[in-house]
């Protein structure tokens, strides 16, 4: 199938402002006539549902926490990035948008990523005149900082609470909206399925997760802003809930998945502690600004600080490794995410991690109380070393922290088109849902903008495109399409109760999120990647035949939530294994062993790889289809990345 | 370390519920309290129980889903998130007690989990600032001085978790309330709506039938995000110079 992606014509700087004009429009008096479906209340759908209800659309919200002012983009720490060049530095909507390209490492959209960056700006009036308490400057304006390596200071920021003072705002508008009657909120209430008439997204079936009770919901569009899929490794920075249920049905529906295996490591995470460990913490980036990555020089001394014979301060400068610094002399600490990432894990698979499970490096901030004193690190981080001593138990200002990369965000999802529409007409992906901005590799501040930019800025515009060509009628819920989709969910249930296996759903979570980690992790190999694939197949097999899921549909069944939700992680795990195998070069957070420098950076295959990888689901245990989006650059030139 | 849990069963809405004991061995004090509970649901899955269902999501202190009225107080003895409580803050041998956030205006959904709805209805009764998106004027264009921006994000900090109303005698909302309220009142932003967003946030709180505050101060000692009582008095002076001045009298 040949994919559109509808770039409109025209120079990048003029093609937004263009095509907003040429899109067609709804009459404000025939808005009300419409119904749209959105799924998940985070940045993207709360800030999306909110917009669409002030234009006059009519709004049903979904998610399944028990407000929508819980999404996970609530954990978001660092900073929103915009395009403002309030600090006079050189900053503008054409560096956002190249430093953004660059940093995806070439593996995304031009038009989609000018747009983000061109609307970027609009993004922080928006928030300030909601009422979000941005940090500020002692003569009253917004604060910047600089973030994630980037040479200008673009980052608004609320403390290390960025992303819940952002989806707060979008909370009050989306509340302001259920207040004036043009939003239904339906909290705990999952999607189980998308429901299709004629190739169009028509509705969805939804789960009461406290009654049990399976619904049909009919609209004439349908938004998922579903967020990402990193508990597919089991331990990830994302909430617990974080699922890919949602968009994973409808790609069984027919939309396309985009690029799956693009997955972002972050390098600053609280190690592992053990077997019981249910998910990883993020520190936020903004410590390697002053803190310091280094590992022992030699094995030996490792081991000694594995048994604890010795302390991290008894290892003298001349036997310590600052690596990143060693082999970056101009970025140091600073590298890029999914650098700074790699270079951890060489390290510590030479035998040189610094903890008991050998997978952990030191970030030491010794260096910088000695320059700047106590109080002033304190000033800065002291939320962050509070947390951490919290965590572990140790007290950051004496012993260096412990950090190891963790999964945090997925650059992957839902193909969609310049309209953020998926291959299944009326199906819009947007935020972290979709595969669209971020290419192979996201940078710091980025996904704030992103969600919020789909959410505001970019689909009150599209859907109007599309809903001008839809008649008014709403299709009943008693429709054939509804009362099937229905029974295939109910089935499904019953299947799942019905097995009554001997393993517990954790079992199977954790034991997919270890062979995703081991063999689909921070770097891929052939043949491990052929490995994982027999083995996620034969986990799929006794997951169906021994899974263990408790208690009955007509309640509240965290097992239940849980089963499907692993269910669909396996058969995704699948496919981003089959997609990392494709791909034959090393790219952003996809890094194959095969494929790197002499000096083991990734080796880009411009060549023959820079294509958008948008799977076509076939039907149950057939391979999915490949097809290719081809992505042209005109305006920036494809270089190798280079942090040296 | 070895653990005693006397936890709060209750089939649903309509059930009575009871406490029931289960008694934990080889627990690691690197454990968050609810890794601990996750371990618990694994043993208890094992045997074919029904797993203890409680609310939780993020895990890092900041999305206000989790609960938990531990040993008869709020998120347990630390004043941090139950996801952020860890083992530690226990020994060996301890008995501990895990009961639901007990409100008239929360009511128990199930086990530990309970409808914290009434909060999002307060929202919905004011606590925004009425713009669309879109049209709104440069972010740079109203100056706010830092020390008032700050004091709003402060207020703005509250993580919605509701234990405030579990700390309380009287189960009030006020110090969840009155954040909002603060933070819209100090902000330039929040001028407009100011009167009529006091009034009716409180009325709102009123009807879901929490309690009125004697000022005790334990929603604010409780608070895992230190939400000051300041804001209280902030919200007291708000609602009764817009009741003063009220053109809906």
């Amino acid at each position: 199938m040949i994919l559109d992606s509808k770039i409109p014509a025209g120079s990048l700087a003029e093609k937004w402002t263009k095509h907003k004009f040429n899109m067609k429009l709804v009459n404000p008096a025939n808005k009300r006539k419409y119904e749209v479906i959105v799924v998940g209340t985070g940045l993207a759908g709360a800030s999306a549902a909110a917009s669409l209800a002030e234009l006059g659309y009519n709004v049903k919200a979904f998610c399944f926490q028990d407000s929508p002012r819980r999404a996970h983009s609530i954990a978001a720490q660092g900073g929103i990035n915009a395009a403002k060049n309030y600090q006079n530095d050189g900053d503008s909507v054409f560096r956002l948008f190249y430093d953004t390209i660059k940093g995806g490492d070439y593996r995304s959209r031009e038009a989609n990523v000018y747009r983000l960056a061109e609307v970027s700006v609009s993004i922080i009036d928006q928030c300030v005149a909601q009422g979000v308490p941005f940090a500020r400057e002692y003569g009253g304006l917004l604060a910047n900082r600089s973030f994630g390596g980037a040479q200008v200071s673009r980052t608004f920021y609320a403390r290390g609470q960025t992303g819940q003072q952002l989806l707060l705002g979008a909370y009050s508008a989306l509340s302001r909206q259920v207040a004036n009657g043009k939003v239904k909120l339906y909290p705990r209430t999952e999607m189980m399925d998308l429901v299709t008439v004629e190739g169009k997204a028509r509705g969805i079936v939804t789960r009461n997760l406290i009654t049990g009770a399976i619904e049909s919901h009919s609209a004439h569009a349908v938004l998922l802003c579903t967020g990402g899929y990193g508990n597919v490794f089991f331990l990830s920075t994302n909430a617990m809930g974080s699922n890919v249920t949602a968009a994973w049905r409808a790609h069984k529906k027919g939309a396309f998945f985009a690029n799956p295996c693009y997955t972002q490591i972050h390098p600053t995470c609280i190690p592992v502690s053990g077997d019981h460990q249910s998910k990883l913490t993020l520190m936020s980036e903004s410590l390697r600004n002053d803190g310091r990555v280094w590992v022992p020089k030699t094995i030996e001394l490792a081991q000694k600080l594995r048994k604890r014979e010795i302390l991290p301060r008894d290892i003298k400068d001349e036997d310590r490794d600052y690596y990143l610094e060693r082999r970056y002399p101009s970025f140091g600490n600073l590298v890029p995410r999914d650098v700074a990432s790699r270079n951890a894990k060489y390290v510590c698979d030479e035998g040189r991690g610094v903890n008991e499970t050998g997978e952990a490096v030191f970030l030491d901030f010794r260096d910088a109380i000695s320059r700047d004193g106590e109080d002033l690190i304190s000033a800065k981080y002291g939320n962050l070393f509070d947390m951490y001593q919290q965590i572990t138990g140790e007290n950051p200002y004496q012993t260096p922290m412990k950090i190891y990369p963790a999964v945090h965000y997925t650059m992957g999802g839902l193909w969609v088109d310049y309209h953020l529409m998926t291959s299944v007409p009326g199906l819009y992906a947007l935020g972290e849902a979709n595969f669209s901005d971020h290419g192979a590799n996201r940078l710091g501040a980025s996904a704030l903008m992103q969600g919020l930019a789909d959410g505001y800025f970019v689909i009150p515009y599209t859907i109007g495109n599309y809903l001008a060509g839809m008649p008014y009628d709403k299709l009943p819920v008693d429709h054939e399409a509804f009362r099937s989709a229905e029974k295939a969910v109910k089935d499904k249930i019953q299947k799942l109760l019905g097995i009554k296996g001997k393993k517990t759903i954790d079992d199977f979570h954790k034991r997919l999120g270890k062979i995703m980690w081991e063999y689909c992790g921070m770097a891929r190999n052939a043949e491990g990647l052929q490995k994982a694939i027999g083995l996620i197949q034969e986990l799929k097999k006794e997951f169906w035949k021994d899974v263990k899921v408790l208690g009955d549909n007509e309640e509240l069944n965290l097992s239940l939530e849980k089963a499907h939700r692993v269910a669909d992680f396996i058969e995704l795990g699948e496919l981003m294994v089959r997609d990392a195998l494709h791909r034959n070069e090393s790219c952003g957070g996809h890094f194959r062993d095969e494929y790197q420098t002499e000096e083991g950076e990734a080796l880009r295959d411009d060549e023959n790889f820079a294509y958008v990888a948008a799977w076509e689901h076939k039907g149950n245990d057939v391979p999915e289809e490949l097809n290719k989006e081809i992505l042209e650059f005109e305006n920036v030139k494809l270089t190798q990345r280079s942090y040296k | 370390m070895n653990l005693t849990l006397k936890v709060w069963r209750q089939k649903n809405n309509a059930d009575k519920g009871s406490f029931n004991n289960y008694t934990l061995t080889g627990i690691s004090e690197d454990m968050s309290f609810l890794e601990m509970l996750d371990v618990l649901n694994e043993e208890l899955s094992e045997k074919n129980e029904d797993p203890v269902h409680f609310d939780h999501d993020c895990r890092e202190g900041i999305c206000g889903m989790c609960s938990l009225y531990i040993n008869g107080k709020p998120h347990g003895p630390q004043q941090t998130t139950t996801c952020q409580l860890h083992m530690r803050s226990f020994k060996d041998g301890d008995t501990i007690v895990i009961e639901p956030w007990r409100a008239s205006a929360f009511p128990v959904v199930k086990d530990l989990v309970v409808d914290r709805g009434a909060f999002d209805r307060i929202i919905q009764a004011g606590g925004y600032v009425s713009v669309n998106t879109g049209g709104v004027p440069d972010a740079n264009e109203i100056p706010i001085p830092k020390r008032i921006a700050d004091e709003a994000f402060d207020a703005a900090t509250c993580i919605g978790c509701g234990a405030c109303v579990a700390a309380c005698k009287n189960a009030s909302a006020m110090l969840f309330t009155s954040a909002k309220i603060s933070q819209l009142a100090m902000l330039p932003q929040g001028q407009v709506e100011r009167k009529e967003r006091a009034e009716q946030m409180v009325a709102q709180m009123d009807a879901e039938g929490f309690g009125a505050c004697t000022n005790t101060g334990a929603c604010s000692a409780e608070c895992p995000k230190g939400i000051s009582l300041t804001n209280i008095a902030r919200m007291n002076r708000e609602y009764f110079s817009a009741v003063a001045s009220s053109e809906n009298v």
